[in-house]
């Protein structure tokens, strides 16, 4: 089954090369895109425009986010009865020992930092792939 | 990379306790494994009491669902209730591939859900991929940082 992958990003270049990098893995994933903090909620709360959108299974989070930063997101995600049970990574550029203990603390699931090297990104991609999308048990969509 | 990565793992079967040390061996990782048998002992190594005053804090914790003694839901609860441990990634380990564990889990606040395989190869490879990925691509909390 095709998996939904939520991408909070609001880099249309780093969302490009996600995409390539995903495609590349051989992977076929529904591929979301949420530009800024204020549409990730809303996208998952399904409002508005998003009223018919699905369950993402995965979410991949930048801190650095317009309208809502990166760590509110998460906050709300892991305060929300409803969301808090869907894996939550963040990819960012900041390597800021403050920025990993922060999201940790509001229990990110994992963090990553964006390598700057294009095939080093790839290769993390990759992994993600691997590790998250293949090996790693997600809860099951649409629970109660 | 080079440094040294302490992982506590929560296992209460020899047999698989055997079986991931042989595993992180082959990665080669430069990685100390502490191993504890039940709930109560995970807790003790991670709070330094009893025999553990001079336990590490681990970067990583691999844990089992059944155990005796403390159930690993329980230890998983205890430690993301506790604000000096909840930053520790935690990931279950378990034979389990129920949907209610997962679920459940999930919202205790694991950090990841892995189903153990039965046969050795896959095994293997999995707690290979645990190495590859979390002591490889994650950025960990640093050691001993107290909020």
């Amino acid at each position: 089954m095709q998996k939904v992958v939520l991408l909070v990003e609001d880099s249309p270049g780093d969302v490009r090369l996600t995409q390539e990098a995903f495609r590349n893995a051989g992977r076929s994933i529904d591929l979301r895109v949420a530009a800024d903090g204020v549409e990730a909620m809303s996208f998952l709360r399904r409002q508005g425009i998003h009223a018919e959108v699905p369950r993402p299974d995965f979410i991949l989070l930048d801190l650095n986010l317009p309208k809502m930063d990166g760590r509110e997101v998460l906050a709300h995600i892991k305060e929300d009865n409803d969301l808090k049970a869907i894996p939550t990574v963040i990819l960012t550029t900041s390597d800021a020992e403050a920025d990993i203990l922060t999201s940790y603390q509001l229990q990110a699931n994992c963090y990553l930092s964006k390598p700057v090297q294009l095939e080093e990104f790839e290769r993390l991609i990759e992994s993600i792939n691997d590790f998250w999308l293949s090996k790693v048990k997600l809860p099951q969509q649409e629970h109660g | 990379m080079g440094a040294i990565r302490t992982i506590l793992l929560v296992e209460d079967s020899l047999g698989d306790v055997r079986l991931t040390q042989e595993a992180f061996r082959e990665t080669g990782d430069t990685l100390r494994l502490h191993v504890v048998a039940d709930g109560v002992e995970a807790i003790s190594f991670l709070r330094h009491e009893g025999g553990y005053a001079g336990a590490p804090r681990p970067d990583l914790i691999l844990l089992d669902l059944n155990l005796s003694k403390m159930d690993g839901r329980q230890v998983l609860a205890e430690i993301k209730q506790d604000d000096d441990l909840k930053t520790i990634p935690t990931v279950i380990l378990t034979i389990s591939d129920s949907e209610e564990d997962i679920e459940t889990v999930y919202r205790l606040r694991a950090n990841c859900y892995l189903t153990k395989p039965v046969e050795f190869d896959r095994f293997e490879d999995l707690v290979k991929s645990i190495s590859d990925f979390w002591l490889t691509q994650v950025s960990l909390p640093q050691q001993t940082r107290i909020a």
